[in-house]
């Protein structure tokens, strides 16, 4: 493919794609290690009601009071999961289950309350995204990089979505001997004066946060998949956390790579018509390169696992 | 307590509160409506090996935990070396219940180790050839230092023991107190820590555990503490295990045979 078609109908929604898939694996590989990995899940449910209060208080399909009430429904269900969660003495799985099944379905009682055919707020594009639009009309070429007037004309997740990822970089950058330490064994973290509470509901935010921008510019498939898929494929590639890490943001960046291009050519090479979605290709491709690492991981016979698997 | 059981002259009665390494006032802990601790005092005493010993459900690593907040109690208060407990965290180093982390997590025997330097190196300081040095050396103490490598998913269970035990010589403190070092674990293992320890109380070290066996009690320790959800009894082993203060612990747990036994293996 030419620079003139790839720039601007391919390079920007591979480039969010990317910084959405790595955004969500990042924190994931923590969140699993904690046996927190639905909270992706959680999060992109809870989000729905979220995003129908604050149009029903602007009224206006604009980007950022909806993902201000996106974020907002995240930290409350965060919140929430952890105060069920001590308060009810129950696993963190059931919490979640209990916080989110019951948004979700307040935020879709929301929403059938509220006329919103006429936006774009429907099931389809919540859940499949819409990766494919995000296209950088005003490219002609890779010159397009260079040129200031095409590049003001960026789709705005893009800027968004690589300052996201920053963010969570940095979070997890920072704070890697703490989270490593308190995830590995809590009790012994605070007596080292690590205060985990707080540790824990800060990694758990960062995981709403990149779940917020990545649901808004891919959906939330992506999310789910991403939270889970490339950190526990990673973790039968390595028997270290900097190697799983690793690993992890390879495998997301694979799924997300592959994830595109098979979506939008998969099918025409098939000799089918249309490209399918690409956000449900790149999930798709993340749970088969898990079930790879599955059966061919060099670490995937550990002795915490069942005999026989 | 009687005089005579001061075999070392040490007048512990007098001992002020601000020289104890872990003093402990009127300590509650609850979970839920019953109390797991209830208004517990214990003064640790300084340079000795403490056992704190009682019933399954008694409250000992609950207090254990409660007093390095890892619990958070509903009242009470602790001091360590006469100071709150957040300006001495540096002096405490605490070996948890073996089964109270996932071995399944994805590092090796020397990173659990270097977890130990942690005030040393702080949130982002860099991990140097001497860091790791130390932690070969900490692990060669318990036995373990060809281990360093390995996985820790890999690790028997007295060998993971060990590996907690190198953690927390890695942090060089002053106070060190273990939950059930030796639940579990082989005779090899126990001899080895055993002889960590003492060697931690010849270097001036305070020695606390939390422990389950009750013949190896008057063997291994300098004093007792005995709880069940209320303190028993504390003081030398001779002072407070004794028959009256186990029965008065246990009450029908422990057979009066057993009671006995112990009575006669303590001389």
């Amino acid at each position: 493919m030419s620079g003139e078609e790839f720039v601007p109908l391919s390079l920007t929604p591979l480039l969010i794609g990317i910084f959405a898939a790595v955004a969500c694996a990042l924190p994931g590989n923590f969140l699993l290690l904690r046996k927190q990995a639905l909270i992706g899940d959680a999060i992109s449910h809870v989000v729905l009601p979220g995003i129908v209060v604050a149009f029903l208080l602007t009224g206006a399909i604009t980007a950022g009071p909806m993902m201000l009430g996106a974020a907002g429904a995240a930290v409350v269900a965060v919140v929430l999961i952890e105060a069920i969660r001590r308060l009810g003495r129950i696993e963190p799985g059931a919490a979640m289950g209990v916080v989110f099944t019951t948004m979700f379905a307040g935020g879709v009682l929301l929403l059938e309350q509220t006329d919103t055919s006429a936006v774009h707020l429907d099931v389809e594009h919540a859940l499949y995204g819409n990766l494919e639009s995000l296209i950088w009309l005003d490219a002609v070429g890779w010159s397009s990089l260079l040129d200031a007037q095409a590049l003001a004309h960026l789709p705005v997740e893009l800027p968004r979505m690589a300052l996201t990822l920053l963010a969570v970089t940095l979070f997890i950058a920072l704070f890697w001997r703490v989270l490593k330490i308190s995830t590995f064994d809590e009790g012994f973290a605070r007596t080292l004066g690590i205060r985990t509470n707080l540790l824990g509901l800060a990694l758990v935010i960062t995981a709403a946060v990149a779940a917020v921008a990545a649901f808004d510019a891919v959906g939330s498939i992506i999310v789910i998949a991403m939270f889970i898929c490339p950190p526990a494929a990673a973790r039968m590639m390595s028997n270290q956390l900097e190697g799983q890490v690793a690993w992890s943001v390879g495998f997301a960046v694979l799924s997300a790579l592959l994830g595109y291009i098979l979506a939008g050519y998969g099918p025409l090479w098939l000799g089918a018509q249309d490209a399918v979605s690409a956000a449900g290709m790149i999930a798709t491709v993340s749970g088969v390169i898990l079930a790879i690492a599955a059966r061919f991981g060099p670490c995937r016979n550990r002795s915490g696992a069942p005999v026989g698997v | 307590m009687l005089d005579l059981a001061c075999s070392d002259g040490q007048v512990k009665q007098g001992q002020a509160l601000e020289n104890s390494p872990l003093a402990i006032r009127g300590l509650t802990v609850s979970y839920g409506q019953k109390p797991a601790v209830f208004s517990v005092d214990m003064t640790v005493e300084a340079g000795k090996m403490t056992a704190i010993i009682g019933p399954n459900g008694a409250g000992k690593s609950t207090m254990l935990k409660a007093a390095l907040g890892i619990v958070p109690p509903v009242s009470g208060q602790v001091q360590v070396f006469g100071k709150t407990l957040d300006a001495q965290r540096a002096r405490i180093a605490y070996v948890p219940q073996r089964a109270s982390v996932d071995w399944d997590f994805p590092t090796r025997v020397i990173d659990v180790v270097l977890m130990g330097l942690y005030r040393e190196l702080g949130l982002l300081g860099r991990l140097r050839a001497k860091h790791r040095a130390k932690a070969i050396e900490c692990l060669d103490r318990v036995g373990m230092g060809d281990f360093a490598t390995r996985q820790i998913g890999q690790l028997s269970g007295g060998q993971q023991q060990r590996v907690f035990l190198a953690r927390a010589l890695a942090q060089g403190a002053d106070l060190y107190l273990l939950d059930e070092p030796f639940a579990g674990v082989d005779a090899a293992t126990e001899k080895a820590i055993i002889s960590v320890l003492k060697s931690l109380r010849e270097a001036g070290k305070t020695v606390v555990v939390v422990h389950h066996d009750l013949a190896t009690v008057a063997e291994y320790f300098d004093n007792v503490f005995l709880i069940n959800t209320r303190k028993v009894a504390e003081g030398t082993v001779a002072e407070a295990f004794t028959a009256d203060t186990l029965q008065a612990a246990y009450g029908g747990r422990l057979a009066t045979a057993q009671v006995d036994k112990l009575a006669l293996a303590m001389g």
